[in-house]
């Protein structure tokens, strides 16, 4: 017993000893490292002012499904224009909605880059004053509301007709429940669908309303429930309000919030779940229909040709459909209805050729009357009043008046819970 | 044979006193096996040259001037807090609560600017930030050490307790205020007007909130080496049974310096929102009042040690930082280096207090 404990001690320090001497070796001397501590500054990342430089600013990092979803976007355009990671094109994460956005974006004005997107609502007064004192650089802020009302050249919002792939992915759902009633698992008036949102905000508001009309276009007889989450990004709350969902007796879900907590809530539950912001196959094969998603690398590739190039970006832009910025992930043959893929084709093809509109006032109702005219907020000028008639021709227009959604209406057939507890 | 009397292959004994260059070649080495084992880390796992990866940590911070600047804002943020630490510490009273009562700081000066803005001159709204912080850092800090001090609770669970109940505070306040309607985030406050903001010295936001932190640290050196309370503190700290038989009042001294505790934190609150952010967000304070902590107590309660471990820590936070966007890689690489380095460094202060003694091989000669 004895010796084998001496064996041991001496095979730990033979370890030990050689995963050191590898060390020496390989970085070039051991006292290598702390000598470079000598020269601070030594790396700056200067580079010729005629070579063009993009960055990426998120709020979280690639774990979250929503920041993966521009990450992805901006590497495939930023490849694309022969641009190289860490040399010209750079990505800083987990940035906060507070001055750490100001900085990173000042500190990607230092490294040269010509043009730098930002990814989180909050993160927009940042960049807008970032861009005030910058106005040689580009910045283009996703999803904000102010550059149509501030006005300053370099300063550009974007989004995307992303109700538009909510209301397709809402067909699958719609078809999904069919199924359920033709084969007798429920009756027709059980078809309730339930929805994990973030924020009560028009974002969100836009697309579960979105989602729930394309349901009903194939399902007439479907409700839904919705239940607030307060954060983008909180998984357990996001799986608690999953599951406080399927409780209540929810046969489908679907949320707009950035982690996995909802979609593996429903693979354990086994209950269907239409994704939002790329597919959850992978994670859920049994439960995953299909997924909605904004795929920003075309814009990024407008915003960035155009800064090249010396041409104007819009203040405003919205992606489409037909841009290729609205899509939807492959369906998941395994979990869908038969006859998906046929389905949203042709709601699709409608869609693009102006044949429907999602938000048709003839196809939902508020307080059980027909809506003829509201006025959303759109110039958001921290005013609070409502200034612009959105609605033209029996539709609300969405995204139209300013790329960032403000359909904010809560209509018939689905029920607010309130917040996850 | 084996009966004999066993030397173990290695004991432990605590050291009397160590000489300083001794001290320091100890945390010199720690320092350097740091760096080599995050070089195998760097070489074998993600195969980038270690040495590259070093000149980028130092880039991240004194790559440009902005930078520079950067990193001594950031650098003074978190010194104010350890500051306001250190005077509790040494009286042995664990104050976890630094990120509440900084929090509770931002909170005050950020009500003033959205409740008062307009109706009130500039030059009033600024003192009334500052008081409204101040006095909001105080509470949160005065409230444990009060029932520390009359009913003896537990005030390391109390401290951690009042952080959370600080950031729900401040998560309902930020819906009661939002920017646009439904969005839950408060933005920047008075962006166009100014109103609350502290005037920029020289055109440059960040030389006020450094200034103030080294008067800080310079005043609370004083304090705590010199002054009368400084030395109460550090009796109550050391026995509070002589303490008490000396004639300190033991429960004054508790509140005294837990209102001076968080009176200082909520000064650092105070200058986040009106020098820096401009903001209220229930993550402003960032960590800091637990960070805080370990500058503290790395530093030994020395406030100019405390200037070196601050800016060790935030060196080695901003450079993990340039690593992930030079590298393509997310957080998580760089805060392994962080831990390591951090392990090695709190591991040393192991070999500066106790003596390693080898067992000598003469003695198994004799065995």
């Amino acid at each position: 017993m004895k010796s084998l404990k001496k064996v041991l001690a001496l095979v730990l320090v033979a370890i030990f000893a050689v995963g050191m001497l590898a060390a020496c070796g390989k970085s070039g001397g051991g006292d290598e490292p702390a000598g470079s501590g000598a020269a601070p500054g030594g790396s700056g990342a200067v580079a010729p002012a005629s070579e063009f430089k993009a960055g990426l600013i998120c709020l979280h990092d690639e774990n979250s499904t929503y920041d993966l979803n521009f990450i992805n976007g901006f590497k495939e355009a930023c490849e694309a224009m022969g641009l190289v990671e860490g040399e010209t094109y750079f990505i800083k994460t987990n940035k906060g909605e507070n001055e750490e956005c100001y900085q990173a974006a000042s500190e990607m004005v230092d490294m040269g880059c010509n043009v730098i997107f930002a990814d989180s609502f909050g993160h927009e007064d940042y960049i807008l004053q970032a861009a005030i004192e910058n106005p040689d650089v580009q910045f283009c802020h996703a999803t904000g509301t102010k550059a149509h009302t501030e006005k300053v050249a370099n300063y550009h919002n974007a989004f995307a007709s992303i109700y538009e792939g909510r209301y397709l992915a809402g067909i699958a759902a719609g078809l999904k429940l069919n199924e359920m009633i033709d084969s007798g698992k429920i009756t027709a008036d059980k078809a309730v669908m339930g929805y994990v949102g973030a924020y009560p905000y028009a974002e969100v508001k836009s697309g579960y309303t979105s989602f729930y009309l394309g349901a009903k276009s194939v399902c007439p007889s479907v409700t839904m429930q919705v239940t607030f989450t307060n954060s983008w990004y909180d998984e357990t709350l996001e799986k608690t309000g999953a599951q406080t969902l399927i409780d209540n007796g929810c046969v489908l879900i679907s949320q707009h919030a950035d982690s996995m907590g909802a979609p593996t809530a429903c693979e354990a539950a086994n209950v269907p779940n239409i994704s939002y912001n790329g597919s959850t196959v992978a994670a859920c094969p049994n439960t995953f229909i299909v997924s909605s998603r904004i795929n920003w690398a075309p814009y990024f590739t407008y915003a960035m040709q155009a800064t090249k190039d010396g041409t104007p970006i819009d203040y405003d832009y919205v992606g489409t459909i037909e841009t290729g910025s609205v899509v939807l992930t492959d369906i998941n043959e395994a979990a869908a209805a038969p006859g998906t893929a046929e389905a949203i084709e042709a709601a699709k093809a409608d869609l693009v050729s102006g044949a429907t509109n999602v938000f048709d006032t003839a196809n939902f109702t508020v307080g059980g009357q027909k809506l003829d005219s509201y006025l959303a907020d759109v110039d958001d000028m921290g005013d609070f009043q409502p200034e612009t008639e959105v609605i033209e021709n029996g539709v609300f227009k969405e995204s139209v008046f300013r790329s960032a959604p403000y359909f904010d209406i809560d209509i018939d057939g689905i029920t607010i819970l309130g917040d996850v507890q | 044979m084996y009966n004999t009397i066993k030397t173990p292959l290695v004991h432990i004994t605590r050291r009397k006193d160590i000489v300083w260059y001794r001290a320091w070649l100890i945390r010199i080495l720690a320092i350097v096996l740091a760096l080599i084992l995050c070089g195998i880390i760097t070489t074998f796992v993600v195969h980038i040259n270690p040495i590259e990866v070093y000149k980028t940590m130092i880039s991240g911070n004194f790559g440009t001037t902005r930078k520079i600047w950067f990193m001594g804002q950031d650098l003074a943020t978190l010194l104010i807090i350890s500051l306001a630490l250190a005077p509790a510490f040494r009286m042995r009273f664990w104050n976890l609560g630094g990120d509440g009562q900084a929090l509770m700081g931002c909170f005050g000066a950020a009500a003033c600017m959205i409740l008062f803005s307009g109706s009130v001159p500039n030059w009033l709204m600024l003192i009334m930030m500052f008081a409204a912080a101040l006095f909001c850092g105080m509470l949160w800090a005065v409230i444990p050490a009060f029932f520390k001090a009359k009913w003896n609770t537990n005030e390391t669970l109390f401290t951690l307790m009042m952080n959370y109940l600080a950031t729900q505070i401040i998560a309902f306040f930020v819906v009661v205020w939002e920017n646009p309607k439904g969005s839950s985030k408060i933005g920047i406050i008075n962006q166009r007007s100014r109103i609350g903001w502290l005037p920029e010295i020289g055109g440059n936001k960040y030389i006020l909130i450094i200034i103030v932190a080294i008067v800080l640290a310079v005043v609370m050196f004083i304090y705590m080496r010199y002054s009368k309370h400084g030395y109460e503190i550090a009796v109550v700290g050391e026995s509070e049974p002589t303490a008490r038989y000396v004639g300190i009042k033991v429960k004054k001294v508790i509140l005294r310096t837990l209102l001076l505790s968080g009176a200082i934190c909520g000064l650092a609150g105070f200058l986040m929102v009106s020098s820096t952010n401009h903001t209220l967000t229930t993550t402003l304070v960032g960590g800091r009042g637990f960070t805080g902590v370990m500058v503290a107590w790395l530093a030994k309660f020395n406030p100019f040690f405390m200037i070196l471990t601050s800016f060790l820590l935030v060196f080695l936070n901003r450079g993990a930082s340039e690593i992930s966007t030079m590298f393509g890689f997310n957080d998580s690489f760089g805060a392994i280096l962080t831990g390591i380095i951090l392990f090695f460094i709190i591991g040393c202060e192991f070999f500066l207090n106790y003596e390693m003694h080898f067992r000598k091989r003469a003695k198994k000669e004799v065995e």
